[in-house]
């Protein structure tokens, strides 16, 4: 990092003027917690008794076997609290506002996991919560808006833009010019201004350091590759992290290849070419946009991962090499799911699916002492109606049209 | 500066002076300019040229629906600057741009700087992009005699006020509370505390945006303020009762 914020060319706090103390207060809390070593000794006594911290590496090997190469080991982010690793940011940032005393949080969230994550931390440490979702998300991922709501948060469609992810962070921004005195914004990915990419790259840091010890303790040694999905890119930073200095190490991350990335519907910024350098959301990297600059839509059967923007930190490991990426096509997507799900009992949601795919498609390169691991984002039973409705199940259907008939006569 | 003194030399013959807002090609380039010209006639002394962002973070409901809706209709930046191009040239007041920073980073920040220049842009504003990340922004505002034009808030400590004063030409917008633009401001005590703590920081004349929708709202900022900034007002007043209904509304206002 050369500039404070900067990761290469990338990054910054493009910010209105309104929250420029909101963000010098922010910035000061996020370097005394980092500086003080007891913060991070109470986030893993936290993670370690509110969620399942240390997460499982599992080591998957009917799949090890069906594809004959490296042994497949998946690290289970599922088996967080709330089924993702969006619980790992969540309590860490639900900490700083405890010491910033703030009262209130709001956050955006895409597949809503993190707005799961959120509504929960703030229903643990008494906070009111705000939550903003696309409304074409909303509609999708139905089963997280009702926990959210259950658990006392406002949720808010979002019906500007494309009504997905990027739509709901502005909304969220437009909240916090408001109500910043009281209000804390839980950003849930390694995106926007300064210090957020940096703040939950750091909490989200604690995959990493896991997967490092697991993969030394359970194969022996260091994995030839390590695959994340990769939407705003925090799931990926979290475990990448913990391979960063072992050059060996090959880092993948894999975006949403949508219907293609000829097709012009994806969200592909880094593995397509579709994509140019921009400033929006309060940061610098690369969008997909059209040449005045405007924000293009993007498509993935995958909420999470359906953003134009991606970590600014995650675009410099792109440019200096470190990192490399990859699609994975909706269609690929749900036959890895498939194929997972029969061969271990594991459901991936469909975000973490994505790095299933590409981690099956290089399996068979490696030699047999080989090892990769799978960052499993998350669980995939907040998709069952998108899976269900991708797999045309009949039982399900007849399911949802008996239900249907029941709320009817209500 | 030349945005300064006309303000100033304006300011000797008016209590205070307007400054109204447009998006561009909202909802029409055809609409825009029979607006323009009844803003103008009625004695409108700088106007605002929004050019439309698809990620309009600092604006609320009203203004991001207007970006939006002039995108999906075809509003693209060229078009913007061959209409800015003709509203210059057609009237003797001042225009500024007002957009946020993608727009210009895309198109190439030197080259958008010189074509205002050509135009005959008077200023700049641009609210996502604060002096920490502009230094090349406002190095290029100094050698082609743009006017950046940089934003207050209430939550703008005295220290950091001096400090944009410090990086500022033109004149300063003060925006006249927290949020985004569109709502309602009460203009109370804290507001004027505000005022005179702006004024304390600055030299140059103070602009004020953000929920002023009539006379009365004038009138209170007459004597703390040189401009009144009309946003969000003219917009919901087209929207609701065409192009014609913005003369009368602007002749009112004084």
């Amino acid at each position: 990092m050369t500039t404070k914020g900067y990761y290469g060319n990338w990054g910054g706090a493009f910010i209105p003027e309104v929250l420029h103390e909101t963000f010098k207060q922010l910035n000061l809390a996020f370097e005394q917690a980092k500086g003080d070593p007891t913060f991070w000794q109470e986030y893993k006594e936290l993670m370690s008794t509110y969620s399942c911290r240390p997460t499982p590496l599992t080591c998957a090997d009917n799949l090890s076997d069906h594809f004959g190469g490296g042994r497949i080991y998946i690290k289970r982010e599922d088996l967080n609290h709330t089924g993702a690793h969006k619980a790992n940011n969540v309590m860490g940032q639900g900490l700083l506002v405890k010491r910033m005393g703030k009262k209130r949080v709001i956050a955006e969230t895409g597949a809503g996991q993190h707005g799961v994550a959120t509504a929960t931390m703030a229903a643990k440490f008494g906070l009111a919560c705000t939550i903003y979702m696309g409304e074409e998300d909303v509609m999708r991922q139905r089963p997280n808006v009702f926990w959210m709501e259950k658990m006392g948060a406002t949720v808010v469609p979002v019906t500007s833009g494309s009504k997905t992810l990027k739509d709901a962070i502005n909304e969220a921004f437009r909240d916090w010019v408001s109500s910043m005195d009281d209000t804390h914004y839980v950003m849930g990915t390694v995106c926007g201004p300064h210090p957020f990419p940096e703040m939950v790259a750091w909490f989200q840091s604690i995959i990493g350091l896991e997967a490092r010890k697991q993969i030394i303790n359970g194969f022996g040694k260091l994995p030839a590759r390590v695959y994340a999905c990769v939407g705003g890119g925090s799931n990926a930073m979290g475990i990448f992290q913990g391979f960063m200095d072992d050059k060996d190490v090959e880092l993948v991350g894999v975006e949403a290849g949508g219907h293609g990335l000829e097709s012009g519907e994806h969200a592909a910024r880094l593995a397509g070419i579709d994509s140019s350098a921009g400033v929006a959301q309060g940061y610098k990297t690369m969008f997909l946009q059209n040449d005045d600059g405007q924000m293009r839509d993007t498509h993935s059967v995958a909420a999470g991962l359906d953003y134009v923007g991606v970590s600014p930190i995650l675009t410099d490991l792109w440019e200096k090499g470190r990192v490399r990426f990859e699609s994975a096509t909706d269609k690929e997507v749900m036959a890895a799911l498939d194929l997972t799900m029969k061969k271990e009992g594991i459901i991936p949601a469909l975000e973490s699916s994505h790095a299933f795919v590409q981690a099956f498609k290089e399996a068979g390169d490696l030699a047999t002492d080989q090892a990769l691991i799978i960052n499993m984002s998350g669980r995939g039973d907040k998709d069952i109606f998108t899976i269900a409705h991708a797999f045309n199940d009949p039982s399900w259907k007849e399911f949802i049209r008996k239900k249907g008939e029941e709320y009817a006569t209500d | 500066m030349q945005l300064t003194d006309y303000i100033r030399k304006r300011r000797e013959k008016k209590n205070i002076l307007l400054m109204t807002h447009l998006v561009l090609g909202y909802p029409s380039f055809e609409v825009n300019r029979q607006v323009i010209r009844q803003m103008v006639e009625n004695g409108v002394d700088l106007i605002e040229l929004q050019i439309p962002f698809s990620e309009p973070m600092a604006d609320g409901p009203m203004i991001l629906k207007a970006n939006q809706e002039s995108i999906e209709a075809g509003t693209t930046v060229k078009d913007c600057l061959e209409f800015a191009a003709e509203v210059t040239a057609a009237y003797d007041i001042p225009f500024l741009f007002m957009t946020y920073y993608n727009i210009l980073f895309k198109y190439g920040v030197e080259d958008f700087f010189k074509k205002a220049v050509a135009i005959g842009i008077k200023g700049f504003i641009v609210p996502d992009l604060p002096p920490e990340e502009g230094a090349g922004f406002l190095q290029l505002a100094g050698k082609y005699e743009i006017a950046p034009i940089l934003i207050y808030a209430p939550t703008s400590t005295d220290e950091r006020m001096r400090e944009l004063a410090g990086h500022a030409r033109g004149f300063i917008y003060c925006v006249a509370r927290r949020g985004v633009t569109g709502k309602q401001t009460d203009f109370d005590k804290d507001f004027n505390l505000y005022m005179s703590r702006c004024r304390q920081a600055t030299n140059l004349p103070l602009a004020v945006g953000f929920g002023i929708s009539n006379k009365e709202d004038v009138d209170f900022l007459t004597g703390q303020a040189d401009i009144a900034v009309i946003g969000t007002r003219t917009i919901r007043l087209i929207d609701e009762h065409g192009a014609a209904a913005v003369g009368p509304f602007i002749a009112g206002l004084k």
